[in-house]
């Protein structure tokens, strides 16, 4: 899909540059709701132009952080500054931002063209002017025939538009989107992922994504700030923060994952040796930064890097470890294998069917040893 | 599609009942030409309504073609009779309605009742809209107790709050006391039989008639809707214009009919609060009736202040379907 426009896209690292200006700084920022922190001391830049997500459970304090972007919330300490103005104190109507809200918020008793002019309206652009515009937003969004239908008259995916052509029509500095495909099926959502972001790198604004759903914020996104308990743990690239998790948590929520735990009992330069609990074997992982002797660390180890095969590897070769087959998950592309290894682990390895057949690769019971490269594996303190 | 479930308060459930009433008596004829399904459904209602609204009034329909004769009882002439010759005469006398347009005291009786219930109804709406939509916005149990504290006054006759009225209103009465106590005035305010008095005992009166439907509108706003206004960059003001004035339409409507049209034909108020010029249509009809005992007369003019009454129903019915159309 499109895949010359994504190498701009490629290029496109202003967080890497130390002299760039972020265009979005959100400072200490803390929100309570009685005792309960929904927001705890969250400082983050964004870049202009940037499609950042902020992902996280329900109840993560996302939504709250946007709504304080938005102005809808004023938090309790901390400062929010865009484009070189603080607008911690400004109302909602005096920030140049605008949100697209996740039930829509559509105007009912105002036509498609009525709700995306109603912004234009009230910053007393000229009647003519508001029409031009108009037009031109709803043939950013392909709904430029039901410019005279009511909200009620149309499908969830015409209103999803609708409501994304009123919320850029002012042009606004920044765009802030609370979960913008969450009422959508799934088809309908894996082809409006890849709009959002064409919609996104034709008019250039600064969007902010908030969703629950990884695969979503993967896809779209030039960086992802995940979110847990009112904190950001980690902000990264997606490949980085697939590849790389900070920590356990973002390990575990974001694609799947084998955990496994253990003790250092070696390190020799970036050859680490762990003693693992869960498989009463040593592991070897690839780890440059020196951990003590006797920590214990986590392994993170993704299912696809894990390689099964039905003959012993070399005696000498890193991280082998034998198991049976219990569960099979056929999914098309792959299959998800659980294999139990003898000490009693489930272990989760992924195989890609690269060949066209109706066979599966191994069946239930047949015994498989696991391989991966001690590079593959994750090594998470903390 | 996302909007909240409609709340079940006892209020609604007035509200409900009120508007659907309404509804029925405008949407008879409709109605009967429905599906048998729905005819079974509304058998019971429309059996009411016509043995407890048709009926009678097509008895004062009747009444109001006659002409008064204190001689006999009831009061008035016959509209059949058996004449000479195996004939039966049907005497349908106009006298009545040429009287009403004739007389300027009915014609102004008129008036002033509209004038009367037309300003109240809009002082009720002025009064009323805050208090419903603060009782929406509020939280369950605290709209719980303000909504049980504007029905309240309907559990004591309003005959008896008419009366209490007078005693705040009147020259020595509560309310001059304290103003006069307090030093906000010298001489004690004329308030009780004037037109202000009629207004406050009307506006009082029927002010929950306002503020139950209106609330029930409003608690079904969407907020996140003004939240969006204010992110479109639409102040306080202008997103309460453009937004929540528009939607509460339906509420606005329904709570002016059902203060307009009571007020309209309100006897007691006028009467007791009201000066001997606060002549309505509610008083013209007690005095024909009762002193005069002139029936025909007393039905004529009730008779035509039902076709007043039913003009701005059948607005009420025409916006209501073309909600109902809209919404389809």
């Amino acid at each position: 899909m499109a895949e010359p426009s994504r190498n701009p896209a490629r290029a496109f690292e202003p967080w890497q540059d130390p002299n760039a200006e972020p265009f979005l700084r959100i400072e200490g920022v803390t929100k309570t709701f009685g005792k309960v922190y929904a927001v705890d001391d969250v400082s983050l830049d964004i870049y202009r132009g940037e499609f950042f997500s902020l992902l996280g459970g329900s109840g993560c304090g996302k939504s709250t952080l946007l709504r304080v972007v938005a102005g809808f919330e004023i938090p309790d300490k901390g400062r929010v500054i865009i484009d070189g103005v603080d607008v911690t104190r400004l109302p909602p109507y005096e920030r140049p931002v605008n949100m697209m809200f996740q039930s829509y918020a559509l105007f009912p008793h105002m036509t498609v063209e009525q709700n995306v002019a109603f912004g234009l309206h009230q910053e007393g652009m000229a009647r003519s002017e508001v029409g031009d515009r108009v037009a031109r937003m709803l043939e950013l969004v392909q709904l430029g025939q039901l410019g005279r239908r009511k909200p009620d008259q149309l499908s969830g995916g015409q209103r999803q538009r609708v409501a994304l052509a009123r919320a850029l029509a002012k042009q606004p500095k920044i765009l802030l989107l609370d979960e913008p495909l969450g009422a959508l099926d799934k088809r309908l959502r894996e082809r409006t992922q890849f709009e959002l972001v064409n919609i996104q790198e034709r008019v250039g604004t600064t969007f902010i994504v908030v969703t629950h759903d990884q695969e979503e914020a993967m896809t779209m996104s030039s960086r992802i700030g995940v979110m847990e308990a009112g904190r950001i743990v980690q902000i990264s690239t997606p490949s980085a923060l697939y590849e790389y998790p900070a920590t356990r948590f973002v390990a575990e929520f974001i694609g799947g994952v084998n955990m496994l735990t253990g003790t250092v009992m070696e390190q020799a330069d970036d050859r680490l040796t762990v003693r693992c609990h869960e498989l009463e074997a040593d592991v070897v992982a690839r780890h440059a930064q020196p951990i003590p002797l006797g920590t214990d660390v986590s392994l993170a180890i993704r299912p696809e890097k894990i390689d099964a095969v039905e003959v012993a590897p070399a005696a000498d070769t890193d991280n082998v470890v034998s198991g049976q087959v219990v569960e099979i998950g056929y999914l098309g592309d792959v299959s998800i294998y659980h294999v139990k290894t003898d000490k009693g682990l489930v272990l989760r390895v992924q195989e890609t069917h690269a060949v066209r057949t109706s066979d599966p690769h191994y069946d239930w019971g047949d015994r498989l040893y696991l391989v991966w490269k001690p590079a593959d594996a994750i090594v998470l303190t903390g | 599609m996302s909007r909240p479930a409609p709340p079940s308060s006892n209020w609604t459930l007035l509200y409900q009942v009120f508007t659907d009433l309404y509804r029925y008596i405008g949407a008879l004829g409709r109605e009967l030409r429905s599906t048998r399904g729905r005819y079974l459904v509304i058998l019971v209602p429309v059996l009411w309504l016509f043995l407890f609204f048709l009926v009678p009034f097509l008895i004062v329909l009747k009444i109001s073609f006659a002409v008064s004769d204190p001689s006999v009882r009831p009061p008035y002439t016959a509209l059949v009779a058996f004449g000479a010759q195996d004939t039966v005469n049907l005497t349908l006398s106009l006298r009545n309605y040429l009287m009403l347009l004739a007389d300027p005291l009915y014609v102004g009786a008129y008036v002033r009742s509209m004038i009367f219930a037309g300003v109240s109804t809009a002082v009720a709406l002025l009064v009323g809209y805050p208090i419903a939509y603060g009782i929406a916005r509020a939280r369950p149990f605290a709209r719980l107790v303000l909504l049980t504290l504007v029905i309240l006054p309907f559990w004591t006759s309003s005959l008896l709050r008419s009366y209490a009225l007078i005693g705040i209103l009147k020259t020595n009465g509560v309310l001059n006391q304290v103003l006069q106590g307090i030093g906000v005035i010298d001489a004690p305010l004329e308030i009780l039989h004037t037109n202000l008095a009629v207004y406050i005992g009307i506006v009082y009166n029927y002010l929950p008639f306002m503020i139950l439907p209106l609330t029930a509108n409003l608690m079904k706003l969407d907020f996140t809707l003004l939240e969006a206004a204010a992110d479109l960059g639409a102040r306080p003001l202008s997103a309460f214009l453009r937004i929540t004035l528009p939607l509460s339409l339906p509420g606005i409507i329904a709570g002016s009919l059902l203060v307009f049209i009571p007020a309209l034909g309100e006897f007691v108020i006028p009467d007791l609060l009201g000066g001997p010029d606060a002549l309505t249509i509610g008083r013209v009809i007690w005095t024909e009736f009762f002193n005069n005992r002139d029936w025909p007369l007393a039905a004529a003019v009730a008779v035509a202040m039902l076709a007043l009454i039913t003009i701005p129903m059948l607005v009420f019915e025409y916006v209501q379907n073309r909600e109902a159309g809209a919404k389809r």
